[in-house]
């Protein structure tokens, strides 16, 4: 008890060379704390960009391929899946819902895809969160639109602007489908996915837009948009679809059944499983980030040892007029273990709070501007395993200084040396 | 009627990689209540034999008994407690750790001893009155150690030595930092307060002007056999 009290004004006494030994430590903390939140933060929001979604279908090609293209408006899709199928499949008994999707146009460098009403109500992402409005509502006529929300804002659009679509991705003079303008009817709220970046229309409103199209040009034969709303807009293919289930218990079964699937060469993927093998192939970056955070603290426990060190000498009295008094030389170590540990706690603790302020102060922040949501929670078990680490280096750290001191107050004795 | 409060017998000691004795006392007898003048110049053992006295280290062979312990028989945490428990030291300067209150530094023996602490009884009050004998006026007692002067330090450390009536008071050169006439003050505040205490007091110095105020003095050469004690 004695020891606490005498290392604590010991401690206080020499408090502004510790002042920058804990803020030293606090920064490597975290700095450390934080990239391993961020890291983790990052993964969540990246395997929930969807969510509650079963099953993804597309035309055979890989998983990858397909998750990029139906989620990430990524590449293209090889090809396309027939609205047989696509009906078929979503009259299974497992299936609850489904959203079909159809891409490949697109609008001042953004996708534009064609969907139903059905995206709306069920598509979900983040902790199953719905699609919400800004402002206005869901497309209703063939020649409405919805815009995600970096789009609206990038291109400064508002309800009842008017938006032409490009053919393909490219935009050229000649490929806009400048004939058959669409209306916004609605604007999405952030989603923090790519949503945001996305223009929805109607599957009708694809069709549309193409029908008077021919293999990629336009034919001679020119329709004007109200005769075309007039023609059967039931498209023939769609690019892929989504599937939600009853039970997530028959997700295996149903994966199994569409790739088998007779008619047409089918691929079903999860997309949680998907989405973690990509996360594993990008994952190489976030280690990396926690092995440079990892050496931030060994400078700042370096700095610490090197603090330490250089009061050996001083403390040289100290130390005999401890053992005059009857401390043991393992009193010795265990003073410097104990500073050692009053320090990195206290670097600990002003590390940890600096980094929740901030992820507080920031979070409304990057709510908004980046749709990234940043739960601020108490330290999970591997921070905490973190910070006890970090707290077990330090002592181990404090050993070198403390093994010294041991033997040179073991060497001098009573005799004190200036 | 004298009771031998240390005996020494046949102590040898070097260090490890020494060739020859730092020490080699045939014998000393110290007795009980003694005020006890050790002179030695520099290089004759003075360090030694206070580390052995004090049971930080321990000799090569002989017997050093202290208060009927055999020293060199314990464990070198007991020596450690056993210094704590019965001796009290006193330094040329720097006694005080600069980051405690002057009280604190009186009190910091006991908080390595149960012994001194039972014996001190109420450890503020028996601080207060030991400074009161020293002359450490009531103002100084939170003042921070560097406002003492070098008198009030050395004083304090005499204070810090007697908290908890220890048997033994073990004194090296505390007065090599004192002009003389803080030099007699604090002598004569020594041998008051040990003598009340009823404390041994070993006094170990180079200084030949105050060894004729000690009933009994000691010329560490001429019982240290061993002639090579370079320090």
């Amino acid at each position: 008890m004695i020891l606490v009290k005498i290392v604590l004004k010991s401690a206080w006494y020499r408090r502004t060379n510790l002042f920058l030994t804990i803020l030293a430590i606090a920064i490597s903390v975290s700095l450390l704390l934080g990239v391993d939140k961020i890291r983790k933060e990052a993964k969540n929001s990246f395997i929930n960009t969807i969510s509650q979604t079963d099953l993804i279908v597309g035309a055979r090609s890989g998983p990858t391929n397909l998750l990029l293209y139906s989620v990430f408006r990524i590449g293209n899709a090889t090809n396309n899946v027939s609205w047989e199928s696509y009906e078929e499949i979503t009259a299974f008994d497992e299936v609850a819902w489904s959203i079909p999707i159809s891409l490949g146009d697109s609008h001042r460098g953004y996708r534009v895809m064609g969907t139903n009403r059905d995206y709306f109500d069920y598509y979900q992402y983040g902790q199953s969160r719905h699609l919400s409005f800004a402002a206005g509502e869901p497309f209703a006529d063939v020649y409405d639109a919805v815009l995600g929300a970096d789009v609206a804002r990038a291109l400064d659009y508002q309800l009842g602007d008017e938006i032409i679509i490009a053919h393909g991705l490219v935009s050229t003079e000649f490929g806009q489908h400048d004939d058959k303008p669409f209306v916004v009817t609605g604007i999405l709220d952030k989603t923090g996915t790519p949503v945001d970046r996305t223009v929805h229309v109607s599957l009708e409103g694809i069709e549309a837009i193409h029908i008077d199209w021919q293999s990629g040009t336009r034919s001679p034969l020119q329709l004007t948009a109200d005769q075309a709303r007039q023609m059967d807009l039931q498209p023939k293919t769609i690019t892929a679809f989504m599937v939600g289930l009853d039970s997530r218990l028959n997700t295996f079964l149903l994966q199994r059944k569409i790739t088998e699937y007779d008619e047409e060469p089918l691929l079903a993927i999860i997309p949680g499983a998907t989405l973690a093998e990509l996360w594993q192939t990008i994952s190489v970056f976030e280690q990396m980030l926690l092995v440079i955070s990892g050496f931030v603290l060994v400078a700042g426990l370096l700095g610490m040892l090197t603090a330490l060190l250089s009061t050996l000498n001083e403390r040289r009295r100290e130390m005999a007029v401890l053992r005059a008094v009857g401390a043991h030389p393992y009193h010795i170590i265990l003073l410097y273990m104990l500073e050692t540990f009053f320090i990195v706690l206290a670097g600990c603790l002003v590390g940890a709070t600096v980094l929740y302020l901030l992820l507080f102060l920031s979070q409304p922040l990057l709510e908004q501007s980046y749709g990234i949501y940043i739960a601020v929670t108490l330290p999970d078990g591997q921070q905490w395993s973190l910070i006890a680490t970090v707290l077990l280096l330090g002592i181990a750290v404090s050993l070198i200084p403390g093994v010294i001191a041991y033997r040179r107050s073991l060497q001098d004795g009573l005799a004190i040396k200036i | 009627m004298t009771e031998s409060i240390i005996h020494l017998q046949d102590v040898h000691f070097r260090w490890p990689e020494q060739d020859n004795d730092l020490l080699h006392i045939p014998e000393l007898v110290v007795n009980k209540g003694e005020h006890l003048f050790i002179k030695g110049p520099s290089g004759s053992g003075k360090t030694t034999l206070l580390n052995l006295l004090t049971g930080i280290n321990v000799p090569d062979s002989g017997s050093i008994m202290v208060l009927g312990t055999p020293l060199e028989r314990l464990s070198s945490s007991r020596r450690d407690q056993f210094r704590a428990d019965h001796l009290g030291v006193i330094f040329q300067q720097f006694n005080l750790l600069p980051y405690l209150s002057l009280l604190e530094n009186v009190h910091l023996p006991c908080g390595f001893s149960r012994r001194k602490r039972a014996n001190a009884g109420d450890i503020l009050e028996t601080a207060l009155r030991l400074l009161a004998h020293l002359g450490i006026p009531e103002p100084l007692l939170n003042k921070p150690i560097a406002k003492l002067s070098v008198g009030q330090q050395q004083r304090t450390a005499v204070a810090r030595a007697l908290i908890g009536s220890p048997e033994i008071v073990i004194a090296d050169e505390p007065t090599s930092a004192l002009d003389s006439d803080n030099r007699e003050r604090f002598l004569e505040l020594l041998f008051r307060e040990t003598a009340e205490q009823g404390s041994t007091l070993i006094f170990v110095s180079h200084d030949q002007h105050i060894a004729n105020q000690f009933e009994h003095v000691i010329d560490l050469p001429q019982i240290n056999l061993a002639r090579n004690g370079e320090i």
